[in-house]
């Protein structure tokens, strides 16, 4: 029972990271359209800074660092990249992010070797333990912070004349903007926040129990896709439950990995995620929370 | 522009295509090989996101499906691996109809969803296949990998053996000059087959899917029927090719067929430029040819690395490059390779004497493909509406 108990714990604090990660897209999404390929390479670049900047200047400001890093890159790619794309639709805004994404693993790749960055998180490998249950100290802060984080978030959208804005902009651009609402500054608002909650979610990813920064990090975000999809595409709540549910599976299907081999093989953990996704989408396209897209004729 | 001058260009390529074995030293015919298996895949997938204007991410694990069914049912059983043994004809036949077949179960998923959409579910198929593909080991050898049967047509073996020795014009031809002429002929077969298909009936129906899914409902056309047909189509190719590029390498492995291999397909037509058949085989070109270019002559080549010495080794350079090339095209050069190629074509046969090479200057969007105001022409023609 407590092996259980500690599997569904370790699956839900990943899956609050995973729903960073996830909610980094649904806003990307909401307030550009674009669906962001490169955001598991953005994910990367926040941890590589933080990786990089610890030894100098310490492990929080570094992550402060990271999280502004992260925000600019996610701007400057909309400012320079997607407000200038010759074609605009979804499908070639997907296949420039993936260009991007090319490009900025390619390079983080490069950088990072066949190295394993420490981080130097002030938790290092530590371990929580809650009576016969153990956690990492790493998860329970990221539980921790990402709740934060998910709050600020709500405040921003339903309290402030910027969220409240960025939600106009994102239920019907041309009106908002008759309103006075300037697009763009939603649109930099929304990738900015995306790299904040990137770079705060790189740090979760790749502290223990995770080895350390590596590029395989820039795949693992990769996992936050199905959480997305399956909370509905423009649902930052449906982030929230996307991420916990698939972060639930992954973490159940690896932990009984060997009771389950026998029926769907090795290493399922990590396809587990997707099969959700397929099945979602399959019964309910527009995910649990997501609107479902009107179509006027 | 008239059909002759097309004609006799592509009677020319294909008559080179023909002599160059002659002439090839084995790394460039073995470069050769991967380019013609890796365009047909990016000919099938231009179908389905240049022409019907659906996303598809899991392109590779189609291939991956195409080479292990061409491998598994060629293949003799031993005591790790089993194989059906039957002849590479029909193991080719049955990479490209497996590979359909797949596709076609994928159609509720094909059919309901579009864009962005498809893509995203097509993502989880190749992380579902590779899954697979590690965990079916005595069908696949797993993780590891099997070797691969070389192809025989009646007794005639594309490889080094039966027979022994052959030679043309003083030049001996070995299982790569033979795989080359094999190749060529598929590589013609795919693009005729995939031309076609784009000018009928049927791909005016997957082009009016994508430019609006209720006007083609309104037209009469089954838009669901339509979307699970191209995926249908752009699979069997991805099968052929995989099948093909399990013959060029002689051995095939799960990582092969990895998300890489996905995004390089959609890279090689979006720098062709979506849609196109003769765009898709040249980005094919571009991509498949560059990184095995720079490792061949990295030695010469002083600003290249040695591989893991955190400098730009080949492998780096090379994604980096294409990397750059699809932003460029996708922000500059609208309609990729093929859409320059017709402006250019367009401007030197229209005014004379030809305007300097260089981008028109009026604003990409607002314009057509002539450098027109858009206003003054509202009927653009099909093909430059990307």
């Amino acid at each position: 029972m407590s092996y259980f108990l500690e599997q569904v714990l370790n699956g839900l604090s990943y899956g609050l990271v995973l729903s960073l990660i996830a909610a980094g897209f649904a806003i990307v999404f909401t307030s550009t359209g674009v669906l962001n390929f490169a955001h598991g390479s953005i994910v990367l670049f926040g941890a590589y800074l933080v990786a990089v900047l610890h030894p100098t200047i310490g492990f929080w400001p570094a992550l402060l660092v990271a999280m502004a890093g992260c925000a600019l890159v996610g701007v400057a790619i909309n400012a320079l990249l997607v407000r200038h794309l010759a074609d605009k639709n979804a499908g070639t805004a997907a296949i420039l992010m993936l260009g991007v994404d090319i490009v900025l693993l390619t390079e983080l790749t490069r950088r990072i070797g066949n190295k394993v960055l420490t981080l130097g998180a002030p938790w290092g490998a530590s371990v929580v333990r809650f009576g016969d249950v153990s956690l990492p100290t790493g998860r329970v802060v990221a539980a921790g912070l990402t709740v934060v984080a998910f709050a600020a978030l709500w405040y921003l959208f339903s309290r402030t004349d910027l969220g409240v804005g960025m939600r106009a902009a994102a239920a019907d651009g041309p009106t908002a903007s008759l309103m006075g609402i300037r697009l763009s500054r939603t649109a930099a608002t929304g990738w900015a926040l995306a790299g904040v909650l990137a770079a705060v979610a790189g740090v979760f990813l790749t502290s223990f129990p995770a080895p350390g920064v590596a590029p395989t990090v820039a795949l693992s975000a990769f996992a936050a896709i199905p959480a997305w999809v399956l909370g509905g595409f423009d649902s930052v709540p449906g982030a929230v439950v996307g991420g916990l549910i698939i972060g639930l599976t992954s973490a159940l299907v690896t932990g009984y990995e060997s009771d389950l081999a026998g029926v769907v093989g090795t290493g399922f953990g990590e396809v587990a995620p997707y099969v959700v996704m397929i099945v979602v989408l399959l019964v309910r396209p527009s995910g649990l929370l997501g609107s479902k897209e009107a179509v006027r004729v | 522009m008239s059909e002759l001058p097309r004609r006799i260009g592509g009677l020319v390529l294909v008559l080179v295509a023909l002599a160059l074995p002659l002439v090839l030293s084995d790394f460039w015919l073995q470069t050769g090989l991967f380019v013609m298996a890796t365009a047909i895949g990016a000919v099938g997938l231009t179908l389905l996101v240049g022409v019907a204007g659906q996303l598809s991410l899991g392109h590779a694990a189609f291939a991956g499906i195409g080479a292990y069914v061409y491998t598994w049912s060629t293949g003799e059983s031993t005591t790790t691996v089993s194989g059906a043994g039957l002849p590479p004809v029909v193991g080719l036949v049955l990479a490209a109809a497996v590979s359909a077949l797949v596709g076609a179960a994928f159609s509720p998923v094909a059919g309901r969803l579009r864009g962005i959409y498809l893509g995203l579910a097509t993502l989880g198929l190749v992380f579902i296949v590779r899954h697979l593909l590690v965990n079916l080991d005595q069908w696949t050898g797993g993780f590891t990998g099997r070797s691969v049967e070389s192809f025989a047509l009646g007794g005639f073996s594309f490889s080094n053996k039966d027979p022994d020795y052959l030679a043309v014009a003083g030049v001996e031809f070995e299982g790569l000059h033979r795989l080359w002429y094999l190749f060529l002929v598929l590589t013609l077969v795919g693009c005729w087959l995939a031309g076609n298909l784009r000018s009928g009936r049927t791909g005016r129906a997957w082009a009016n899917v994508r430019d609006s899914e209720t006007a083609a409902a309104a037209m009469g056309i089954g838009v669901a029927r339509a979307k699970a047909s191209v995926f249908v189509v752009s699979s069997a190719y991805a099968g052929v090719a995989g099948a093909m590029l399990a013959l060029a390498y002689g051995r095939i492995a799960p990582d092969v067929f990895g998300l890489t291999a996905s995004v390089d397909f959609l890279v090689m037509i979006v720098l062709g430029g979506l849609g196109s058949v003769g765009g898709a085989v040249v980005g094919a070109l571009f991509v498949t040819a560059l990184p095995l270019v720079l490792a061949e002559y990295s030695g010469s080549l002083p600003f290249l690395a040695a591989p893991g010495s955190g400098g730009l080794d080949p492998a780096t350079t090379a994604r980096m490059v294409y990397g750059l090339a699809i932003i460029a095209v996708l922000l500059f050069l609208r309609g990729g390779l093929a859409g320059a190629a017709r402006r250019l074509r367009h401007r030197t046969s229209r005014t004379s004497p030809p305007s300097p090479a260089g981008p028109a200057p009026h604003d990409p969007i607002s314009t057509d493909d002539v450098g027109r105001p858009a206003a003054v022409t509202p009927s653009r023609s099909k093909e430059t509406t990307r």
